[in-house]
């Protein structure tokens, strides 16, 4: 039934992606079940990459003067103020759907975060924190004598 | 805040895309002063190369591409919002003047200002005593 060639009916690396894809949209839909308040802003996304973990959030026109980032223990905390919008006077509004862009959020990590060694990149609107985990926190390998 | 305000839209055409990736309507402030009419937009991740604004007759579109929104060589583990291009569609009502459209994209906004033709601009009208 599910000789070789049914698999190459469809390439399966094509379909890969996709199904990683939909996984993650479910569960992304159901991890806010049960949570009353709605999602916190800006949203975030975090990603593993050499032992240390990069958190990437969209925050379109923000004043990067005006950002403020910071870390204690394993808390992240970050805020910031969007740059303020030079419009003349004499006009009106036909549409408004942008926020107004101030926010604030707290995140926990699983680790302990080496402060020293953080990094933060605003560009094109999007903040990408790169956080190493502390030396002291990372696991020990223990030899057996 | 209300949950839908917070998360992107997708966008949700009848028609395919060669990239295969999401596509989201980015959100806009449109505002309107008697020489133009300004649009701002909000997309992050796409910059002066990568967005891309089209007017035919009086169809304005805005399309951005995002490229960089992934960490390369790192895997996700926690996500919040999804990665995608950007692609809006207006009727604009007003004559435009094509020949002076700026268009600027600072820190993921992208700035448009669509000065009114000469001919459409509202006129005042003296009123001379009799």
């Amino acid at each position: 039934m599910f000789n070789p060639t049914l698999w190459r009916f469809r390439r399966f690396a094509d379909v890969m992606p996709e199904m990683l894809n939909l996984q993650r949209e479910m569960n992304r839909l159901f991890s806010a079940v049960g949570q009353k308040a709605p999602q916190d802003y800006p949203a975030v996304n975090i990603w593993e990459k050499d032992g240390a973990a990069v958190m990437t959030a969209e925050l379109p026109g923000m004043d990067p003067e005006k950002m403020d980032i910071s870390v204690s223990g394993d808390i992240l905390a970050i805020s910031g103020t969007a740059e303020s919008q030079a419009f003349s006077e004499g006009g009106t509004y036909l549409r408004q759907e942008r926020g107004i862009g101030n926010f604030k959020r707290n995140l926990t990590l699983p680790f302990q975060v080496d402060a020293q060694a953080v990094e933060a990149k605003y560009e094109k609107g999007v903040l990408r924190i790169t956080l190493p985990r502390a030396k002291e926190d990372l696991p020990k390998k223990i030899k057996i004598s | 805040m209300v949950e839908k305000d917070l998360q992107k839209t997708e966008n949700v055409s009848a028609t395919e895309r060669v990239r295969n990736v999401k596509t989201f309507v980015p959100r806009v402030d449109i505002y309107e002063n008697k020489d133009a009419l300004f649009l701002v937009a909000d997309m992050p991740g796409v910059d002066e190369k990568t967005v891309d604004i089209e007017l035919e007759k009086n169809i304005l579109t805005i399309t951005g591409r995002v490229e960089n929104g992934r960490v390369a060589g790192g895997a996700l583990m926690y996500s919040e919002y999804e990665i995608g291009d950007y692609e809006r569609v207006f009727t604009l009502s007003d004559e435009i003047d094509r020949g002076k459209i700026v268009a600027t994209v600072r820190n993921g906004v992208l700035r448009l200002e669509l000065p009114k033709a000469e001919q459409v601009k509202p006129k005042k009208i003296a009123i001379t005593a009799a």
